[in-house]
């Protein structure tokens, strides 16, 4: 498909920097570990609950080795020693461990070649656990096959998880397909995963694995009500990238929104920490079979998204290119972008048509997640309405895969369910009036649209090679994107990265990368 | 002068409204949304849509004319009554007035991550054509982004030596923004800051009557730009020295 007349050098340009790019971060990234990445591997060999006071037990653990032990060794060396020298399983070391306040570095050392030997029973458990989540989504997904390549995705948002079921099983019987959960204004800055069910949060829902599992159980039911898989989508940007993976693989989402510089952009969060995190979290996403969304469709809220354009095409390479470097396959790669330019420009749908296009082209077996507009939405929910119509026909005409759905009420409050139910409506007639449309046309040679394509390519391929030269922590530092300077010591999170010892071990990470390269 | 909402004809009443009810859509559902319609003060309301949202909800599209009318005399509103001067004027007027830059600090501040308020009134790029803050000479101006608590908020605003301050608070359920921005306050009367500042805050459901019921200096709505605030700011800086 070229009907934009892109020069293909041109998009292997784009690509070749960008692997360039990451490919230099990604050696930093091997070199170290993070807080987040050891908690994440105590997860996944089954430790989990909270304490007397509230505070999640794998904290405590990388903790008090953090405090009185060396981290750069790897937690898992650390549990590793504990079953061997306690003789006990793992749950109850656990829990002499909290009954005794133990200090978990007091015992010797295995080696490291008996470590892994130590701890496979305990993660097998768990990754056996992932594979057949992931199986039984295949086999949701057989029984159910989808009548269109688009999934209708919207948002539920009431703090309450048990009102978040009512309104996403309402929402999936209107017909969406992809229900997110969003969490809790303020939990990417929390350094740890909030426990169990919850029932108060602002603008959203506490990400905890309990609340997982009681939507998923919710939408596993609606779906065979309606005959169609609905997918759940949760968030794991912030410090707890890994953690969220892991959890949202043990309760089968099916989307997470894992971008691997969203964080740092938008949350002031510590590059080098981000960076890191971001790895183990998609490792276990390719591992446990589930979409990432990417976060580019932000820069336009902050920059302008008509000279910015570029921005998000070089930005989604970047991702693209962290993406493989994380054993992602392209099916699970949900670049995003979005529709926001000014209405009020002279052939503003033109502009949003050749970029989505274009997306579209250069991305062709991603499912590319495009975003409604949102910052020229002004209150006025007639005009919104109207904005999400020429947002839904460019949405069907370029054929994108998961649709975020507008809200008429966009900026004046979390979506009532008649704002939801009108959205699907608006969305599902576009989609049956112009089904067509998109292979029905073609772009004029040379007219507005394909220049706009072209030029938005061009630019793209020189802020990559800028950034290239520069390298990716600098670049940042330079406010390449979303025109937000983030230094490279600066942001939340940076005390929890640590460079890896030589003998460093990650139980969790080795098995998954290992289960990649037997494939 | 009493006055109704105006349809086709004066003081006719007309108004719509649509709404959803926990009910099936049914004959009886219909006939709730028109008891809902009249307890609301709508003579012969007309259900003129009623549809199902599946799982037991039931969206309905209603008109009716109301019966009460206001008398528009006797409306009084907050409101910010001088006219908004250019960018140009403002930089004249701070160089006329001040020897020195005029330090505002913004964020969106507790939980709120939206950062669409701040940047447009901040932001070199500005909004709509409408360049931020940071384009004027004359003004310093700190965007710290979004989800700044209160107390790092007051501690930057120290550091920084603000003369302004910019609250922007966009996302809100059940009126979360309200709780948060009484804190500010607060905060900055215990800091013994309040008077020292000028406080302003911005938000999609801030009205400048909110804002000065909240202790704000002043509030901005929707459809307010760079240069309303700086005007804003900078003469009530000129009044107070």
């Amino acid at each position: 498909m070229n009907k934009l007349n892109l020069n293909f050098n041109k998009i292997n340009g784009c690509r070749s920097q960008a692997d360039a790019i990451a490919l230099d971060v990604q050696r930093f990234i091997d070199q170290n570990s993070t807080v987040s990445v050891e908690r994440t591997v105590l997860r996944l060999l089954g430790v989990d609950g909270i304490d007397e006071f509230g505070v999640p037990i794998p904290n405590i653990i990388v903790k008090n080795v953090a405090e009185k032990g060396d981290l750069t060794l790897g937690i898992s060396l650390y549990i590793a020693n504990a079953l061997q020298e306690t003789g006990l399983n793992l749950e109850n070391f656990i829990d002499k461990y909290l009954a005794e306040d133990i200090d978990i570095c007091k015992y010797s050392n295995v080696s490291t070649s008996e470590v892994d030997k130590i701890l496979k029973p305990y993660y097998e458990k768990y990754l056996n656990s992932i594979q057949s989540n992931k199986l039984m989504r295949q086999e949701y997904l057989t029984k159910f096959p989808r009548k269109c390549n688009t999934d209708l995705y919207v948002i539920v948002a009431t703090g309450n998880i048990d009102e978040d079921v009512t309104q996403a099983v309402a929402a999936s019987k209107a017909g969406a397909d992809i229900i997110a959960v969003i969490r809790s204004t303020g939990q990417s800055l929390l350094d740890y995963v909030p426990y169990g069910k919850t029932t108060e949060g602002f603008g959203g829902t506490y990400a905890t694995q309990e609340n997982f599992k009681i939507m998923r159980a919710a939408l596993d039911k609606v779906s065979e009500e309606e005959k169609r898989y609905i997918k759940l989508v949760n968030y794991a940007s912030g410090l707890c990238m890994p953690e969220i993976a892991a959890m949202g693989a043990l309760e089968r989402l099916d989307v997470l929104l894992n971008d691997s510089m969203y964080g740092i952009i938008f949350r002031d969060i510590n590059m080098q920490r981000t960076f890191v995190d971001q790895y183990f979290s998609r490792l276990i996403n390719a591992y446990s079979g589930i979409i990432i969304n990417t976060g580019e469709d932000n820069y336009l809220t902050t920059s302008d998204a008509v000279t910015e354009a570029h921005t998000v095409l070089a930005s989604q390479f970047i991702n693209e290119a962290f993406a493989k470097k994380a054993h992602l396959p392209e099916n699970l790669m949900g670049l995003g972008h979005a529709f926001e330019i000014n209405p009020d420009i002279e052939d503003s749908f033109l502009l949003e048509l050749a970029q989505a296009e274009m997306a579209r082209e250069i991305f062709p077996n991603a499912p590319l997640k495009y975003m409604p507009p949102t910052k020229h939405i002004n209150g006025n929910i007639f005009r919104a309405y109207q904005q999400n119509v020429m947002f839904n026909i460019i949405t069907t005409t370029t054929n994108q895969s998961i649709h975020l759905l507008g809200m008429m009420t966009e900026a004046i409050h979390t979506p009532f369910m008649s704002d939801r139910y009108l959205a699907i409506s608006n969305a599902k007639m576009i989609r049956k009036s112009m089904k067509s449309f998109g292979n029905e046309i073609e772009f004029k040679k040379d007219g507005i649209i394909q220049k706009r394509a072209q030029c938005v390519l061009d630019e793209a391929l020189e802020l990559l090679k800028q950034i290239s030269k520069d390298g990716m922590f600098n670049s940042l530092a330079k406010g390449v994107f979303a025109d937000t300077k983030r230094p490279i010591e600066g942001g939340k999170g940076l005390d929890g990265v640590f460079r890896k010892n030589k003998s460093y071990i990650n139980v969790i990470a080795k098995r998954m990368e290992e289960s990649f390269d037997e494939n | 002068m009493k006055i109704k909402p105006y349809g086709d004809t004066l003081n006719d009443g007309k108004v719509q409204l649509s709404f959803t009810l926990p009910v099936e859509r049914s004959q009886k559902g219909i006939a709730a949304a028109k008891e809902i319609a009249k307890s609301m003060g709508l003579i012969d309301p007309a259900v003129v849509h009623a549809e199902s949202i599946e799982n037991g909800f039931s969206l309905y599209v209603v008109y009716g004319s109301i019966i009460h009318s206001i008398d528009y005399d006797k409306i009084h509103v907050e409101e910010i009554t001088q006219k908004a001067l250019s960018r140009k004027q403002i930089e004249k007027l701070i160089a006329e007035e001040f020897d020195r830059e005029i330090v505002f600090v913004g964020a969106s501040t507790g939980t709120d991550a939206h950062t669409v308020g701040i940047d447009a009134i901040m932001n070199m790029k500005g909004f709509a054509g409408h360049y931020g803050l940071e384009r004027y000479s004359g003004i310093m101006a700190h965007n710290l982004g979004s989800q700044v608590l209160n107390e790092e908020f007051v501690k930057e605003a120290v550091e920084k030596k603000a003369d302004v301050l910019l609250v922007s608070q966009t996302v809100t359920q059940k009126d979360v923004h309200l709780k948060n921005l009484v804190e500010l306050v607060e905060l900055l009367e215990a800091e013994g800051l309040r008077d020292k500042i000028i406080l302003i805050v911005g938000g999609a459901r801030i009205s400048h009557e909110l804002a000065k019921e909240l202790g704000y200096d002043a509030g901005f709505g929707p459809g307010s730009f760079a240069e309303d605030v700086a005007t804003f700011a900078v003469n009530e800086l000129i009044k107070r020295k």
